[in-house]
């Protein structure tokens, strides 16, 4: 005790001296310890560096020059963006429809063996109909899109690119009262809005950090890609199919990063007032990037992983979706109960009942909301062989009433509702508080509901409908 | 953190019959410092490959990467300290490197280094070494360097430096190996550094000199104490925290397995 | 502050300070102060921007804000406000 005290009284011996020395100059004193280091460094620097020939070329420049110029900077951001996504539709379109054969070939051997066996018919469903076919869906519309769109985005990001985009997009941020790091995370949150969230330590100053992680939601991940492809692919079936979803999917990301800036904006003048502050940001040199390592490293920390927990929550979304559709209260299913519930509040918003069905039975994860539909409209429908966009076209327009303005509806909800369950946990852990986790669910909730509205009653009111 | 004192206990029980004979230690903690975009991260998994685990620094939301690498018998415990342009500007994640650096005091640190644009690395570089000596310096992306026509001279900067200097192309596995070598020099004392020391304006140098007997006082060996001295001068309440902390407890801030006990 | 003004008022007759925000694309300026306190000088200077360093503007990003300037022997991109900070010569 006496001995901790004693140095406790020196460590106060200690500060007494400091404030004699140097009462009040803290900041002077910190510019110059760091113009001297900087100093040090320059002179080392020229002793040891020696820049032997400049290379002929400079590709760096040149590539650079392109990429961020005042006229072409933005052009080719979009360009780039929509390569991305027709290389995706374009390449994912096949072996979408090889893997859906194969695994509803599967389906098939799988019922035979219910009838060889005489199991009953609630096992046959429940196994094949309700988890099999829920998980064999999210493998075959999910895993070729994500096996091409992850390993481009990954390129890019190798490449250098990616602070291109934050020094292009940064001005419209700081309009928006934001950081000019969330165009970043922003970015990241196209992989994964949990990643994204989390991403968003990078932000110092707390404010906009939270701005950041209540936003980040409205970019679509690569749960909810998938989605947005095959709906755009059913509003464009026919000659020009890949470069027509590949637009209107673009479209959507605009829309997408329009409403981030402009919720950014709301809150930084309300809920976080506050004014953006200073940024710096490093433009490091464009890197050669690997492809094959790229490939490798994207497919299995990002494509895999991704896939992997669809299928562990498509498993049990399906199964829980087939009791909902088999278990009957009076004449109908449960399912057909709700839908029919929420069917005059999905129809103000352009959709119906059982897709606002989906959209929550998917909480746990976007990539399921999909296969929840088409479960729950096979479910209480006829059985369709369910192997490509034309099938799914058949499915929803044919057979379930959609429009152009369901499509559009159902797209612009999936872009904006609510962060998956996994973000919301993430948003809960990083903030480190319920209130802001609910209002990161509320907010996008809010806008997507309006926005759905709003384009609903315009088209019906235009009688475009 | 479990995970951690988990590793460590398996490794001390392989560890133990190498250790009865010849009473030498054989597991050494690295930490790793450098700029963003260096290719640090490159570098750590390429000398940890599969051998690593993440989570959290203690009462932060900064990432915190570590992984083990076996080299001629011996086991480095790497701790790849988040990315920073300096240590001085209280950002988070420069207050978990500079804590570390000073209070958890590692074998040996590596400062990964782009060697095309040394000037802006070399001030992160001589801030390391104003904390610690056991330090090496990786020049990493010399291959890129040289496409550009930049050269530089390793020896001449070890020279200036006063510690070792390994240029590697960790991208293309240059390097490594002679890294590993100069690491295991740094860490198990054969190889003594001589660093660098930044010599500031006068008036500043004379505050060091009037408060730096006093620091070492307290703190003894324990710390860097010309270090603790400019940041005291500086005001720096972090550090003066950090070290008042460490007075009223009296307990070692280092913790065996190399974790942050500053929480 | 204000001392200072006058002092480069008095320099170069009746123009007023330059900052490198008015610094146009593909002109070396050195840095003679950097104005501002606290963590925003703090951040600048440690990303290599202190008295006396040659910075070379590059470009102005696509919106007109940005600017990416050369500094050190790297490329570093800030805002405008902060560029306003930097008197140069």
């Amino acid at each position: 005790m006496n001995h901790s005290s004693s140095t406790t009284g020196k460590l106060r011996d200690i500060m007494k001296e400091v404030e004699r020395i140097s009462p009040d100059v803290t900041l002077k004193l910190n510019d110059s310890i760091v113009s001297t280091i900087y100093g040090d460094a320059e002179r080392i620097t020229r002793k040891v560096v020696s820049q032997k020939s400049k290379p002929r070329v400079d590709w760096d420049k040149k590539l650079d020059d392109v990429l961020t110029s005042r006229t072409l900077g933005i052009p080719m951001m979009l360009l780039l963006l929509a390569l991305v996504f027709w290389i995706t539709v374009t390449g994912a379109n096949y072996p979408s429809t090889v893997l859906a054969t194969v695994l509803f070939w599967g389906q098939d051997r799988l019922t035979d063996l219910c009838a060889w066996l005489g199991a009953p018919a609630w096992v046959k469903g429940f196994f094949v109909e309700g988890i099999y076919r829920c998980v064999a869906w999210v493998v075959s519309v999910m895993l070729p899109p994500m096996a091409i769109f992850f390993p481009c985005f990954t390129l890019l990001e190798d490449l250098g690119y990616l602070p291109r985009v934050a020094f292009n997009l940064d001005y419209l941020f700081k309009k928006a009262g934001a950081h000019g790091k969330q165009s970043l995370t922003m970015t990241m949150g196209f992989g994964c809005n949990a990643a994204g969230v989390i991403a968003c330590r990078i932000i110092e100053s707390p404010r906009e950090r939270l701005i950041a992680m209540l936003t980040n939601n409205f970019v679509p991940c690569n749960g909810r890609f998938p989605t947005l492809i095959a709906l755009a692919g059913i509003l464009v079936m026919g000659t020009a199919y890949s470069l027509g979803a590949a637009v209107i999917v673009m479209g959507i990301v605009l829309f997408g990063i329009a409403v981030t800036l402009a919720v950014s904006r709301a809150l930084s003048a309300t809920l976080l007032k506050g004014v953006p502050s200073s940024f710096t940001l490093e433009l490091p040199p464009y890197r050669k990037p690997r492809v094959g390592r790229v490939i490798i490293r994207s497919i299995y920390d990002r494509t895999l992983f991704v896939l992997g927990r669809a299928v562990c929550v498509a498993a049990p979304a399906g199964a829980v979706t087939w009791l909902l559709a088999n278990i009957y209260v009076g004449d109908l299913s449960v399912l057909s109960h709700c839908a029919n519930w929420l069917n005059p509040f999905g129809t103000l918003l352009g959709m119906d009942g059982f897709i606002l069905m989906a959209f929550i039975l998917g909480l746990p994860a976007n990539e399921i909301v999909l296969p929840i539909l088409i479960m729950s409209y096979l479910a209480t429908g006829s059985m369709v062989e369910m192997d490509s966009i034309e099938a799914l076209r058949r499915l929803f327009v044919v057979e379930h009433g959609w429009t152009w303005l369901t499509v559009l509806c159902t797209m612009l909800f999936s872009l904006l509702h609510y962060p998956c369950g996994t973000t919301l946990w993430t948003i809960r852990r990083e903030s480190g508080s319920v209130k802001w986790t609910a209002l990161a669910a509320l907010i996008p909730l809010g806008v997507a509901c309006a926005v759905c509205f709003v384009i609903a009653l315009a088209a019906r009111q235009a009688g475009w409908v | 953190m479990d995970l951690i004192n988990r590793l460590f206990r398996r490794m001390d029980a392989n560890e133990e019959s190498a250790r009865k004979s010849n009473n030498q230690k054989t597991s050494y903690i690295i930490a790793l410092a450098g700029n963003p975009n260096t290719g640090k991260s490159t570098i750590f998994n390429a000398l940890t490959g599969l051998r690593q685990h993440t989570g959290n620094w203690p009462g932060k939301t900064v990432l915190r990467a570590e992984g083990s690498c076996s080299y001629r018998g011996m086991t480095f415990n790497l701790v790849d300290l988040p990315g920073t342009y300096s240590l001085l500007s209280n950002s988070a994640e420069e207050q978990v490197a500079r804590d570390y650096l000073c209070f958890s005091k590692p074998d040996a640190t590596v400062v990964v280094l782009d060697a095309t644009c040394l000037e802006r690395n070399l001030n992160l570089a001589l801030q390391v070494l104003e904390i610690t000596s056991k330090a090496v310096i990786c020049v990493n992306l010399v291959d890129e360097a040289k496409r550009k026509g930049i050269e530089i001279n390793t020896a001449s900067l070890s020279e200036e430096l006063g510690v070792p200097v390994v240029p590697t192309a960790a991208r293309e596995g240059h390097g490594l190996g002679k890294l590993l070598s100069a690491i295991t020099g740094v860490a198990t004392g054969s190889v003594v550094n001589a660093p660098y020391t930044v010599k500031y304006e006068k008036k500043i140098e004379d505050a060091v000199v009037k408060v730096e007997p006093h620091i070492r006082k307290l703190v003894g060996e324990e710390f860097n104490s010309r270090w603790l001295a400019l940041r005291f001068l500086e005001h720096d309440q972090t550090v003066i925290s950090a070290v008042q902390k460490w007075t009223e407890e009296r307990v070692p801030l280092k913790i065996k397995a190399g974790g942050v006990a500053l929480a | 502050m204000n001392r200072m003004r006058h002092n480069s008022i008095n320099l170069k007759g009746d123009r007023t300070m330059q900052t490198l925000k008015e610094t146009k694309p593909g002109i070396t300026v050195r840095v003679t102060k950097i104005g501002g306190g606290g963590p925003i000088k703090r951040r600048i200077m440690e990303m290599g921007i202190t008295k006396g360093v040659d910075v070379f503007v590059r470009k102005v990003a696509p919106l007109g804000d940005p600017v990416e300037v050369t500094v050190r022997g790297y490329e570093l991109s800030l805002r405008k406000s902060d560029a306003q900070l930097i008197e140069v010569e």
